[in-house]
């Protein structure tokens, strides 16, 4: 079996790979962000650990979203089972597709872990305030909500396209 | 994670800024009954750490907390040497002056310079500087040489201090980080203004002055020596053009009013890094607002200590950071 008959899965499963990886590694790099800010407030007060956790954890939702793009494009292209018979075009659209997950996502988790940060400090200061410290950095979750729709959206489609 | 975020040091400070003297406080230790009660409220405030131990005792270990936190929270403390240069300018007067004096004095000299003051004492006694950094060497020895031959004390101080501010202003600029080149610009800029002021006070003449300014990007010397030979109002009219010109009011008021607006414009300055999530900005902010507290309530203190007037103590005290 020759590259050139298999370059569609190979596209189709860069895109797969792609989406994991890249948002993985901005939720890698966000929460460890917020890990070390998180660590520096419960030197001080430990009685926040609770609370600086749940913010500690926000930035790593776009790594769990890049799996699951990269999770339901290698089912839909086969490599989970079944056929993976795939045309070099949607081979190239599976790509494009996982594309917002993994810019968005990449870049999302960085933002966010930013907003976390500063929602981390504003607890360690008025930890009564926690509430409304956990809406900024969720604002920020939106948008990779809205990229892991499009993907998501676009994969499904791909599947019924006749080229 | 990049190295200069600070995340871990930034959130430790964010805890600790709850902890720093609120203006409130300080009017509660300004209204204390007496000296002792502030010591007791300060004591109450977790300052110091026995009972019998001396106000001064009290604010040097404040100031050596504020550099333990420092090292703990920093690989490489170097970044804040920009805060110390003061001090070891400081010590190498203290040793020139010694020296001349031929007579030793005790505790003058400071803790926490970028130099250990022994080594300062050493080279200074040997008349040998190598030993000292290659900024310092120069000044050294020319104030050194000037209260030798002229005995000149203040000619001497004249020549450190310049040699100080130059290294704080330097150091701000080489750090490439924006709040401490602030800073040196407006140690530079409020030091020049209160020499010149004094100058004017005191007759000195325009030679002096070409002496001990040192230029920056806010304060032309120029501009500013060619405005003090025309007097007090003159100077004024000069700072209209510069971003301290709500200064000059306070400058015709006394000199300590005008060091009390120079310190609060600094407070104000820094203010906005209680905000700022990482970085440098707000380590460096702690440190400022830290020493501003210790040279409120060394303030309040001495008033006390010496029967002052409840409204002249309030007058003198600093803005707080938080």
């Amino acid at each position: 079996m020759g590259i050139m008959e298999n370059i569609g899965v190979l596209l189709a499963l860069l895109g797969a790979v792609l989406a994991a990886l890249v948002a993985g590694i901005g939720s890698a790099i966000g929460v460890g962000m917020t890990g070390e800010a998180a660590a520096g407030v419960v030197t001080e007060e430990p009685s926040l650990f609770s609370k600086v956790l749940v913010l500690q954890l926000l930035p790593g939702t776009q790594g769990i979203y890049g799996l699951l793009i990269g999770f339901v494009t290698l089912t839909q292209i086969g490599i989970m089972g079944g056929s993976s018979d795939i045309s070099v075009i949607k081979g190239l659209l599976y790509l494009v597709a996982c594309l917002p997950m993994a810019i968005v996502g990449y870049k999302s988790a960085m933002r966010q872990a930013r907003a976390s940060i500063a929602s981390i400090a504003l607890v360690a200061k008025r930890p009564d305030q926690f509430g409304k410290a956990m809406i900024f950095p969720a604002m920020v979750e939106t948008y990779a909500i809205l990229a892991l729709l499009i993907s998501i959206l676009s994969i499904f489609g791909i599947g019924g396209l006749p080229v | 994670m990049a190295k200069n975020d600070y995340a871990y040091a930034v959130a430790r400070i964010r805890v600790r800024e709850l902890s720093l003297l609120s203006s409130s406080f300080l009017e509660q230790l300004v209204s204390a009954a007496d000296y002792e009660t502030c010591l007791k409220l300060l004591r109450e405030k977790g300052w110091g750490k026995k009972e019998e131990e001396s106000a001064e005792e009290m604010l040097s270990l404040e100031r050596k907390r504020i550099w333990d936190l420092m090292e703990e929270l920093v690989e490489d403390t170097s970044v804040f040497h920009v805060f110390l240069y003061a001090n070891d300018y400081h010590n190498l007067k203290a040793a020139i002056k010694e020296l001349h004096h031929r007579n030793g004095f005790p505790n003058i000299y400071l803790d926490h310079g970028t130099i250990d003051p022994e080594l300062i004492r050493k080279a200074v006694a040997e008349n040998n500087f190598s030993a000292l950094p290659e900024s310092m060497q120069s000044p050294a020895v020319e104030a050194y040489k000037a209260l030798l031959h002229t005995h000149d004390g203040q000619l001497c101080d004249v020549i450190l201090d310049r040699a100080a501010l130059e290294a704080v202003y330097q150091a701000g600029k080489a750090s490439g980080n924006e709040f401490l080149s602030l800073y040196g610009e407006l140690t530079v800029a409020s030091a020049d203004l209160k020499i010149v002021y004094r100058a004017l006070r005191t007759g000195k003449n325009t030679e002096f002055l070409e002496r001990a300014l040192v230029s920056c990007d806010t304060v032309d010397v120029s501009g500013l020596i060619q405005a003090a030979a025309g007097g007090m109002d003159a100077v004024g009219k000069y700072l209209e053009s510069t971003p301290y010109k709500d200064g000059a009011e306070m400058l015709k008021t006394s000199p300590s009013a005008f060091e009390q607006w120079c310190d609060n414009l600094m407070m104000r300055r820094i203010r906005p890094q209680l905000h700022e999530p990482l970085g440098l900005g707000p380590l460096a902010a702690y440190i400022l607002a830290r020493e501003n507290e210790i040279k409120s309530v060394r303030i309040i203190l001495s008033g006390k200590h010496n029967g002052l007037p409840e409204e002249s103590i309030r007058e003198r005290v600093r803005e707080t950071y938080v």
